[in-house]
């Protein structure tokens, strides 16, 4: 369940005039582990957030004051903001007064300036226009071009889009809402308006998060609703003015409370933040923030804020700012895989997060049976999910204002081209709700899969990719699907349908392996897939070394060890004996192969087809199961960190039922008699630590007996207390 | 009064007085007992009376009454006898209950005096079996030597009526067909089925031997048969069979294996639609008459429900119409509502064991702090450890002095022990059997205990149902027939005079014999509960009735007067609590309270009957009371529970604040820590002595059961 962790305070406010609380900040911007508070007044701090340090303060001139939030360019290191609408300052961190840096006039007024990571700067101005920082300071004076003349920009943001970075910001005439978003590279402009259909209530704060070619942006009204709006980022033909409808996420107040003042944050995909105050219809005051999933339009976690706020947040890297009274205040939480038991808060919390894991090194027991312990190497624990905000590639698709209905894709599916389809798909899976999902998404799948059939160089992986994606398909429902995807061996399809199909043929799963197997690293290296969930085990710059060690050695040359000047022999040694520390294979084959591990089986069917695989393959198999059943069997609790991990078990059948399926080739092959030699000596270790403690049972028994005694005997007396 | 000379100084509590100051209320230093090896006895026979009565016979010989229609409560006990140990059990005649056992006696119980009307040798050797014929006129036993014999069951005793043909081979179970014309009985290897009129066998069935793991067939006996009104005769026997025949043909109908040990009992609803089987290894069946399709006419004998309460033999079982009752050898009587027969109340529903009896067992020497077990054969006095340590709540303190087993008193004679009481210092003991009183003069002097018996008791006194000394050891009052109670005067030289014998007057006299005592502290009052669930009370200074307790329709399971207020405390079989004050004659305004409230659910549906009830020396509002899973100190000035509360709030409460304890409070102060429960007593304001017997310890003395494969050994 997410829920807020400890809090801290990262400073003070200063309060301006004489009223209670602060007015608030102008802007609070990320610089990596440092915050760049701008104030309303005059002054720039920069926070370290870890130390609650200052770092650096700058202020601008009595008289001036500042009109635009710093932020850091992330590509020089330097800072810049706006004073009185036009006047632009860059400085760095060691200046220390504004008045000596880099000041340029404009000639139009600034809205925002937005960071972009990896890129310049952005510069929104207030009549619309949309700038690169570094075009502008070619030509300060250059004349900027106006948008629109009376809409007022109420929010911005900006998102990178396959390194293309994308503004959007919205824009406020009486009581319309516009959506503007505007590419940079090339510049192109398209404007949407909000569907203000059915809410009367005023808009508060919005919030956006980019998935998939669509920025995702959330509205909350005052009514305590919050809409979300789904913007496409995709160039259309057609100059004509679209309507986005909005669709109700959550709910955050009974009716009849009135929000003031408040504001939203996103904390991943299925969790939002609200800071605010609300005035319930009997005239109570409460100022709070509180945690949302909104998958399943849970409350999961509130905080009251006593002391008042302005009702502004923010959340940077895992960290949600929120004013409270006169300090700004760090909140750590932490937002797990939203599920409905989570959600519920039903979820047992695993401990294995906590545990301080002792890891073993097996090897180090030897006949003697000392076993070397290493405690203290604690793997940190992951609380904080990872923000699943990544960009995909994309290609172009339009919008459409009328929803599609499944027959007719069904018929563009049949006929049209392959972008035509991919714009009409995404078209019908954002339109709003579709009766009989399932079945909808297995019919679509099942047209294209015959279209692939019928046409071989019809691929439509994204589309396949979409709606395997869309959960609750099974392999019964699209048999075709793995098979097509088998033969253009699109590996990220594979490794979805693995991971979400309850019932592959073993079969099929084999095939699936084989081709894993078949692939090399440095093919796979090219695939779009996230390492992530293997990266706690894997050292991949370790192992990238040890590769080109190897065959370094390989060609008789090795720099290491001229470098070292170290005994060659030893080195070599030391290598053999650490080999299954390695793993054989990269990152991304690894992520494929435990999604093989971690799916359903029967092994009297897996054994038939395990025997398909070459001699080449079984090893390289064998050799990854070891490396993997000797992590495991690092940790106290042998579990492998991260998600999508095979457990132990699942280790071991795999190992005995390759080793089953292919004893004879096992047995005649020299390379895997050191693979054998040195796996029976790991499990005869284990073995035989086991049965020592086996041993000691009694005794282990005996002390627990002695922190607890049970047995009163015959008579005792007690003390018993009645309330 | 004066404390008798020769008395030890009751032991305090070290620091008891210093630490009294700092000790909150309601705290107690619990002397936690697991001294008394109490081992019920195994149930050898039941027999279900139609008027829901339930006849159980153990093999120390005693005999239960159970009322199944109040709570299961076991409403009388005939006390055990070395060797009149029935066999079977039947009531016949209306509500007269006859057993026969190996000493080859029919025995006839009286019911109301709770002892044994008479005994008439049968002449056939040791009896296996009897049976009454369906009008209750006849009884017929099966003997050691092949005979059955018919006797005419009349008006204060029976009469030998004749002998069916005697054939070889013992009789080890009878059945009387429903016309009274057939009986059918079990041997070994064979069933027979005799025509009563002629006396001759009809029929002989062949029960065939089954081959075991010593390829030597071995005898099969048949241990139980029922004779169906369809002539269908159902058997069971030592190979584990339940058959059934057809008593015409003599052909065998169906045969179901279903132990691969014995199966021992057999008992027929009275529809004939439902036979419940117990086997050697615990576990009772069910078999059902059920139609082979919906609608057809066709029925069949099908096994449809296992049950395994027990871990012994089920030597035998009974079936009323809405429950099984069967018992075994591990000394459990297991009642086990049919849900379909049953409202669908969970409360009546629940299956119910009894292990424990329904009555106390341990008398206690508050002041001398002694504890009297009483066995079956003999008494064990205890003194109880001290321990000079104080602790908080929950820990175990040091004994500084353990418990020490004073006396073994051992009863002479074949007859149990009925009922022992020990006076409050600890100066007398007093035991009964069903002819004989005992009393004993105590003197403890330090480490060195002195019993001195006294001779000359009066004979008024013989066969006393309970015992109990005043409160100042002067008087012992003696529960005996026709509710009446002899009141003996003690003198300190250790001479017994018999004072006067208080009768319930002519208006109320009953049958029953007296079976709880209670007096009074002040020794004014003495209230007397019968077996017939009357409640009298008596002015001891007038020796007359005082008043009568207004009927109430279940038993009295235990009583008590408190020490202050005079008022009598009643407990009844259908877990109300009642208060009756005795100078008003009037139930008091607590009592009416909770009528009118109604005690709390959880309280009411509890299965096992209050024993004992006390009260605390110092707080007149509290009152303690046990049953064998909890005890409970009621405090009277508390608000009773709704029944949307806890009832069993200790562990809650515990956590709150003193401010929010004291909102959330309720009379019930419940305590299930100790486990199960056989006595439970306030020795002073400050301390508790509890006698526990934990199931494991039956389990342990308990001989080895038949051995059960179980999956994984």
């Amino acid at each position: 369940m997410a829920a807020f962790c400890e809090e801290f305070t990262l400073c003070t406010l200063a309060g301006t005039g004489g009223s209670a609380l602060p007015q608030g900040l102008l802007g609070l911007e990320p610089d990596r582990d440092r915050v760049l508070l701008t104030d309303r007044s005059r002054t720039v701090t920069l926070y370290e957030v870890s130390d609650q340090k200052p770092l650096g303060c700058w202020s601008v001139k009595q008289g001036q004051s500042i009109t635009c939030p710093a932020v850091c360019n992330s590509e020089t290191g330097e800072f810049v903001l706006v004073h009185d609408d036009k006047i632009l300052q860059i400085w760095k961190e060691d200046d220390t007064n504004l008045d000596k840096v880099f000041k340029a006039t404009l000639s139009a007024d600034v809205y925002r300036i937005h960071s972009v990571p990896n890129a310049e700067p952005l510069v929104l101005f207030r009549n619309g226009a949309v700038k690169s920082l570094d075009v502008l300071l070619a030509s300060p004076q250059q004349d900027i071009k106006s948008v629109f003349s009376n809409e007022v920009i109420r929010w911005s943001e900006a998102f990178v889009e396959v390194e293309k970075p994308v503004v959007v910001f919205i824009t406020e005439e009486d009581v319309n809402c516009f959506i503007y978003v505007q590419h940079c590279n090339p510049y192109m402009l398209h404007k949407f308006k909000l569907d203000q259909g059915g809410e009367s209530s005023t808009l508060l704060s919005f919030a956006a998060y980019l998935t998939d070619k669509t920025v995702t942006l959330l509205c909350l009204y005052s009514s305590g609703c919050v809409y979300k709006v789904l913007i496409p980022l995709l160039q259309s033909d057609s100059e004509e003015q679209h309507i986005l409808p909005k669709s109700l996420l959550t709910r955050l107040e009974e009716s009849g409370t009135i929000l003031k003042h408040a504001s939203i944050a996103i904390l991943d995909k299925d969790h939002i933040a609200v800071a605010g105050c609300s005035n319930s219809p009997e005239g109570n005051t409460k100022e709070w923030v509180s945690l949302w999933n909104t998958k399943f339009q849970t409350l999961q976690d509130s905080k009251e804020l006593p002391l008042g706020s302005t009702g502004q947040c923010w959340c940077y890297g895992g960290r949600f700012f929120v004013t409270h009274g006169k300090e700004l205040k760090v909140i750590l939480y932490k937002c797990e895989t939203s599920s409905l038991a989570a959600a519920l808060g039903k979820i047992k919390s695993t401990p294995t997060s906590e545990t301080k894991s002792l890891s073993v090194n097996w090897n180090m027991l030897q006949e003697d049976g000392l076993l070397c312990v290493q405690p203290d190497q604690t793997v940190p624990a992951k609380s904080e999910s990872k923000r699943l905000l990544r960009s995909r590639r994309t290609t172009g698709a339009k919008t459409q204002l009328e929803p599609l209905t499944l027959e007719q894709l069904l018929l563009i599916i049949k006929n049209s081209s392959l972008n035509v389809i991919e714009e009409k798909l995404m078209n019908f899976l954002s339109s709003a709700q579709i009766p009989n999902f399932q079945v909808c998404v297995g019919n679509i799948i099942l047209a294209l899969v015959n279209r692939c059939e019928a046409e071989p160089a019809f691929y439509p992986s994204n589309c396949l990719m979409q709606l395997t994606q869309m959960h609750g398909l099974s392999y019964s429902m699209c048999p075709g699907l793995m098979t097509i995807a088998l033969e253009k061996t699109d590996v990220c399809l594979l490794q979805l349908c693995l991971q979400q199909f309850p019932d592959i043929p073993e079969a099929v799963t084999c095939a699936c392996l084989r081709t894993f197997l078949s692939l090399s690293d440095d093919s796979l290296e090219e695939m779009n897939i996230n390492v992530d969930s293997v990266a706690g085990y894997i050292d991949t710059a370790c192992n990238r070394k040890i590769k080109n060690q190897s065959e370094v050695v390989q060609n008789g040359f090795s720099f290491e060890l001229e470098e070292n000047s170290c005994d060659a022999q030893l080195t070599q040694k030391s290598h053999a004996m650490d080999r299954s520390k390695f793993c054989p294979v990269g990152p991304q084959k690894a992520i494929l192969l435990n999604a093989i591990l971690c799916s359903a089986y029967s092994d009297t069917f897996l054994l038939p087809h395990l025997k398909d695989l070459s001699a080449e393959q079984v090893i390289l198999f064998l050799q990854y199961l070891q490396f993997l059943y000797m992590k495991c069997s690092e940790q106290a609790t042998t579990n492998l960190p991260g998600i999508f991990c095979p457990t132990i078990n699942q280790i071991m059948d795999w190992m005995c039922l390759v080793l089953d399926a292919h004893f004879t080739v096992v047995v005649m092959l020299p390379e895997a008699k050191g693979l054998l030699s040195s796996l029976h000596k790991f499990v005869r270790a284990q073995v035989h630590f086991y049965s020592e403690l086996n041993k000691i049972e009694g005794s282990l028994k005996e002390l627990q007996r002695i922190n607890n005694p049970k047995d009163v005997g015959l008579y005792s007396i007690e003390v018993l207390k009645l309330v | 009064m004066g404390r008798p000379p020769g008395d030890a100084p009751p032991p305090l509590l070290a620091g008891r007085s210093g630490a009294a100051a700092a000790v909150a209320m309601g705290e107690f230093q619990v002397h936690r007992v697991r001294l008394f090896a109490f081992l019920p006895a195994g149930i050898r026979c039941v027999s279900a009376h139609p008027s829901s009565r339930l006849a159980v016979g153990r093999i120390d010989g005693s005999v239960e009454i159970y009322n199944l229609q109040a709570n299961s409560f076991q409403e009388k006990v005939i006390p055990g006898h070395e060797t009149r140990i029935p066999e079977a059990l039947c009531w016949a005649g209306g509500d007269r209950l006859f057993g026969a056992g190996l000493s080859g006696d029919i025995i006839e119980y009286d019911l109301e005096k709770l002892c044994v009307k008479y005994a008439l040798d049968a002449f056939g050797g040791p009896l296996w079996s009897m049976a009454a014929d369906p009008t209750g006129a006849q009884l017929a036993v099966g003997c050691e030597d092949g005979s059955i014999k018919l006797f005419h069951v009349l008006p204060e005793r029976i009469q030998f009526e004749k002998n069916l043909d005697r054939q070889k081979g013992r009789i080890l179970s009878l059945f009387w067909h429903a016309s009274g014309a057939r009986i059918a009985a079990g041997s070994i290897d064979l069933i027979r089925v005799f025509d009563v009129k002629s006396g001759h066998a009809v029929q002989r069935l062949l029960v065939d031997r089954r081959l075991t793991g010593s390829h030597t067939p071995r005898e099969c006996v048949v241990w139980s048969v029922v004779f169906l009104s369809d002539g269908t005769i159902v058997s069971a026997d030592s190979s584990g069979r339940v058959q059934f025949w057809d008593s015409e043909m003599g052909t065998l109908l169906q045969t179901s294996v279903i132990s691969s040990s014995a199966v021992l009992s057999l008992a027929t609803s009275e529809a004939e639609d439902s036979i419940v089987v117990g086997t050697s290894a615990g576990a009772v069946y069910q078999f059902q008459l059920l139609q082979v399709k919906a609608g057809s006419a066709e029925r069949q004998w099908v096994r449809t429900k296992p049950f395994q309460y027990h871990t012994h033999d089920v030597r035998t079982v009974a079936h009323t119409a809405t429950a099984l009752i069967s018992g075994g050898l591990d000394g459990q009587l297991v009642i086990r509502p049919l849900m379909e027969k049953v409202e669908s109340r969970s409360y009546e529903a629940a299956v119910r064991k009894v292990t424990f009896p329904h009555r106390c067992l341990v008398s206690c020497a508050r002041k001398a702090r002694l504890l009297l077990f009483q066995y079956p054969l003999h008494l064990e006095l205890w003194r109880l450890g001290t321990t000079s340590a104080t602790g908080r709540d929950g820990e175990v303190l040091p004994v500084s002095c353990p418990p020490e087993h004073l006396v073994q008193l051992k009863n002479k004679g074949p007859e149990h022990i009925r009922s022992s009481c020990i006076s409050a210092w600890g100066t007398w003991i007093a035991y009964s059997t069903a002819s004989r009183l005992c009393l004993y003069r105590v003197q403890l002097a330090g480490e060195r205990v002195a019993l001195q018996r006294v001779r000359k008791v009066p004979k008024v006194a013989c066969g006393a149902h309970q015992l109990l000394f005043s409160a100042d050891s002067t008087r012992l009052f003696v529960a005996s027939d026709r509710g009446s109670v002899h009141v003996l005067k003690l003198l300190q030289s250790g001479v017994c005079e018999h004072l006067h014998t208080l009768q319930p007057s002519s208006g109320e006299s009953t049958l029953f014999s007296a079976v709880l005592l209670a007096v009074s502290a002040d020794g004014h009052w003495l209230a007397v509960a019968t077996g017939g669930g009357t409640v009298t009370i008596y002015n001891l200074k007038k020796a007359k009735p005082h008043c009568v307790v207004p009927a109430y329709d279940c038993p009295v399971t235990a009583l008590a007067i408190h020490p202050v207020t005079n008022r009598l405390v009643m407990a009844y079989s259908d877990q109300q609590v009642l208060e009756f004050s005795i100078p008003d004659k009037a139930y008091t305004p607590w009592s009416r309270k909770v009528q009118q409230q109604g005690l709390h659910r959880d309280w009411m549906e509890r299965d096992t009957p209050i024993t004992h009830i006390a009260f605390h020396p110092q707080q007149a509002d509290q009152v303690l009371l046990h049953d064998v899973h909890m005890f409970c100190l009621l405090d009277q000035s508390l608000p009773l529970p709704e029944d949307t509360a806890v009832l069993c709030n200790q562990p809650s409460l515990k956590q709150l604040s003193e401010t929010a304890r004291h909102s959330s409070a309720h009379a019930f102060k419940i305590c299930k820590k100790y486990q199960p429960l056989l006595f439970v007593d306030l020795l002073d304001e400050k301390s508790l002595v509890v006698v526990e017997r934990p199931v494991m310890d039956i389990k342990a003395q308990l001989p080895p059961p038949v051995y059960r494969k179980k999956f994984g050994t």
